[in-house]
């Protein structure tokens, strides 16, 4: 394989979308290089510091007294539904924004993997601040992330683990830690899902300030045993405990795998290679396992893009900047609801889907009205790149802008016979097969 | 990944495994199924699968009110005996089920108490894999309406879901249900049937994710021409998702049930050929403040379900008809401190049509003599989906239970 598709691959699995301009820096650098450039960006984030995170002082529910009327609880939901709106949008807008695009994309992949959604969570300060432990601890030690999920306020909610008390245990944070979060089905018995549910008593929601606080009075301090381990312990016990089970080590590796990688099962090989290099439980080490894996790189076309990744991406090529687009903004923004991944409300605690189940009639064709408003929207230089080149070359010139390795026959015949009209161009390639896949 | 936790993974994000993986999902539209009318042999039935994701808690579904226990176990999520729906003196409704006690009352409802498998799985995802798949001993790739789909010749229109993705519950060996696509055929400027159909062709050596994004485009050819009532159906669906959805923890699974079994109603009318299909209603997954939560849904299904029959019950094929309604497991006896419980084992499995004897069947598992806190099963539910294949799609059950013998006896 050329180095040119080679780095593509890297850094389409490694972004939320290359650019071409991108993939001629990465050739020039190198693979390894480029590797190390990801994971540790030597220049500030322009592009971050340009989309800061909106803030939120209070929660409108917060303001309301005991006897407020229906009225103002009316008013107050609305108030919270435009705070969450906006900080989606911001979301959106700082994915196709970043430079540390790597960062940008493990913070959606632990998004996912958490799978908070705001839908019964309803704050948004509280989805924000979830979000500031996936960009604080994301590539760092991951028991320090289990520890600050255990108290996430918005995780919490979301799993019901305010309820927890001494007097009867609430499971369903308990279980979903294990299943979905560290160990995966199967390394853990129903007496651990309920040992664990003891430990993490006593985490609450304070009333007042909707964050998560620990009452003492609420832990069950007594004798419980998760894991053939058997203490006193709480939250943070029981997080070093589960962690330093061998179903651990390959785990989250294997959900990495799944998502930055490949649908298909992971090669023995590779999964023990991971697992190692996860031995310590850092996320950095993991990332950078994975993407210089020989195993990796011969996963190309093994994933779909998701709805957010096939969006922000073609914005990124295309130049698009969603801030300035008026009423596009909220088209783009709709047309993620409609290909059923809206950031901040995945459909389930398992996560957004993957594969096959985006390849659907119904997202073919909302990706072809989607495409059909971000062809429009399309900066002027990416146009005048295209037109630029002659009809004939056009398809290859539109090939590199989207940073599609090759086009197959069928394809290059569509593109060839419509090359004159440079937008419909740009809508056939954001809407073709060869796009659709990574 | 293991096959196990691949697996894991495929159905939690709800796409199926093995060959149907490969093959992908069959996506058809309501006109399409709606040309098979007239193909229906003469007396065929149909059976309604309505699967309840999040595991619904069965005790306060249908409800032993007289056994103390009960009461103790539960305090305030407990229901009084004077709110229950009182089918006899032991056994009651939720107070959310009026149209299903009437419909009990004219013993077309039949309820099957303590249904469940063995060495019960308390996982959502692995707990409703093995009700889909009907297979408790390992993970398998296909569903237990799946493999009848492959005995019956496997045209997918036999077999239709109204969800986005294929349930696993339809995917065969050789052959998998349709989902029917409810989408609005507006096509964009400069987009047309050639150039879709120019995309769908097939090329030699595509790698199959990309190959499979192609032949979306030849079945999108087809959804160009759509009956204005899924139009309808659709914008409804969009209006009970979002406003009044509950808050439990999200395991999957759709709103806008009542959506759903309107264009089950729609294709029955027509008298098509499809003989089974699949809908949903998610949100059961609740673990705190449950009772009003589970009420609201279980008001849902009520209104649902009864809308439909009292809908289809003007149409030939509408006394063939029969609803089976089940969830991925029950919850345990004993509340918790959030007025909420957390997930168990065996609970009830609801059967209605105007061809059932309703009533009362199946042990009631004890509420003492427990199994780790959970209730121990008394019916497998293999009996309940053999009982199905024999009497309502005419089919040997062994053939897709893998050899199962067990039948309901009541089911004649």
């Amino acid at each position: 394989m050329a180095e040119r598709e080679k780095v593509a691959h890297l850094l389409r699995r490694a972004t939320l979308g290359p650019t071409a301009e991108q993939v001629d820096q990465a050739e020039r650098a190198g693979y390894a290089a480029t590797v190390e450039t990801l994971l540790r960006p030597p220049t500030a984030d322009r592009g971050a510091a340009a989309t800061p995170m909106p803030t939120f002082a209070t929660d409108p529910y917060q303001g309301l007294g005991k006897g407020a009327s229906r009225e103002e609880k009316q008013k107050a939901k609305q108030a919270r539904r435009a705070q969450v709106q906006q900080l989606t949008q911001w979301w959106v807008d700082r994915m196709i924004a970043a430079e540390h695009q790597l960062t940008e994309k493990l913070v959606f992949f632990w998004h996912g993997h958490w799978a908070t959604s705001v839908q019964k969570v309803d704050v948004a300060q509280l989805m924000a601040a979830q979000q500031e432990v996936f960009r604080r601890d994301g590539r760092g030690d991951f028991g320090v992330m289990v520890k600050a999920m255990l108290r996430d306020a918005a995780l919490i909610h979301w799993l019901d683990g305010q309820r927890n008390t001494r007097k009867a245990p609430n499971e369903n944070l308990a279980r979903e830690l294990m299943e979905l979060f560290t160990l995966g089905i199967g390394a853990y018995t129903e007496a651990d899902v309920k040992g664990a549910a003891r430990a993490l008593t006593g985490w609450t929601i304070d009333r007042t300030t909707g964050r998560a606080a620990f009452v003492p009075g609420r832990f069950d301090d007594g004798e419980k045993t998760v894991l053939g381990q058997t203490g006193h312990f709480g939250a943070d016990e029981l997080a070093g405990i589960i962690l330093a089970q061998p179903a651990a080590a390959h785990f989250v590796p294997a959900r990495l795998w799944f998502r930055f990688a490949s649908g298909e099962p992971m090669p023995a090989g590779a999964a023990e290679r991971l697992g190692r290099a996860f031995a310590e439980r850092d996320v950095t080490a993991l990332v950078r396992a994975l993407l210089l894996d020989e195993e990796f790189a011969a996963t190309g076309g093994q994933l779909v893009k998701q709805p957010v990744e096939w969006l922000v991406g073609a914005a990124r090529q295309l130049g698009i900047d969603a801030r300035s687009a008026g009423e596009k903004r909220k088209q783009l923004y709709q047309g993620l609801n409609r290909l059923d991944q809206v950031p901040f409300r995945p459909p389930s605690v398992g996560g957004w889907p993957s594969g096959t189940a985006w390849l659907t009639t119904f997202s073919t064709q909302t990706r072809l009205q989607l495409s059909q408003a971000l062809a429009a929207g399309a900066s002027a230089a990416a146009v005048d790149r295209l037109q630029a080149a002659p009809a004939s070359g056009r398809p290859d010139a539109l090939a590199r802008l989207l940073v599609v390795d090759a086009w197959t026959d069928r394809t290059r015949a569509i593109l060839a016979d419509n090359a004159k009209d440079v937008r419909k161009l740009i809508m056939l390639g954001l809407v073709s097969p060869e796009y659709a896949v990574q | 990944m293991d096959q196990l936790t691949r697996r894991r993974f495929l159905i939690a994000s709800g796409v199926v495994g093995g060959a149907a993986l490969a093959a992908g999902a069959t996506a058809l539209t309501l006109n399409e199924i709606l040309a098979t009318s007239g193909d229906r042999p003469t007396g065929a039935k149909t059976l309604v699968v309505i699967t309840l994701y999040g595991g619904n808690d069965g005790l306060n579904t249908v409800i032993p009110y007289a056994d103390p226990a009960y009461g103790s176990a539960r305090a305030e999520l407990a229901y009084d005996a004077a709110d229950v729906l009182k089918l006899d003196d032991t056994t009651g409704l939720n107070p959310g089920m009026k149209g299903l006690r009437d419909l009990f009352g004219r013993q077309k409802l039949a309820i099957v108490r303590g249904v469940g498998y063995p060495k019960p799985n308390r996982s959502h995802f692995r707990s409703m894999d093995i009700w889909q798949t009907a297979n408790p001993d390992r993970p398998t790739t296909t569903g237990w309406l799946g493999r009848w789909l492959d005995t019956a010749g496997g045209d997918p229109r036999l077999a239709v879901s109204f969800e986005k993705v294929l349930p696993p519950l339809l995917a065969g060996e050789k052959s998998a249900g349709a989902v029917v696509g409810v989408a609005d055929a507006k096509l964009p400027k400069g987009m047309n049937a050639k150039l879709l159909g120019d995309f769908g062709t097939p090329v030699a050596g595509e790698k199959p994710l990309q190959a499979r994004a192609a032949e979306c485009f030849a079945d999108l050819v087809r959804v160009q021409e759509l009956v204005a009532e899924v139009k309808e159906a659709a914008a409804d669906e969009d209006d009970t998702g979002e406003a009044d959805a509950p808050k439990a923890t999200g395991t999957g699974g759709l709103a806008g049930l009542q959506a759903q079994l309107d264009l089950v109603a729609q294709c029955l009318e027509a008298n098509v050929a499809t003989r089974a299909f699949s809908v949903s209603l998610g949100g059961f997954d609740t673990h705190a403040d449950e009772r009003q939560l589970q009420q609201t849904l279980l008001g849902y299904l009520d209104r649902g379900v009864t809308a439909f029959l009292q809908r289809i019950s003007s149409t030939p094929a509408g006394k063939d008809v029969v609803v089976l309604i089940y969830s991925e497991f029950g919850r345990r006896v004993k509340a918790n401190a959030s007025d909420g419980t957390d997930h168990g084992t065996a609970s009830n499995v609801l059967i209605l049509g105007d061809s059932i004897k309703g009533g009362i069947y199946g042990e009631q598992p004890s509420l003492t003599d427990l199994d780790d806190g959970d209730l121990k099963f008394s019916t497998d539910f293999r009996d309940v989906y053999a009982s199905a294949l024999a009497r309502v799609l005419g089919a040997d059950p062994g053939q897709s239970l893998g050899g199962w013998k067990g039948t309901l006896p009541w089911w004649v």
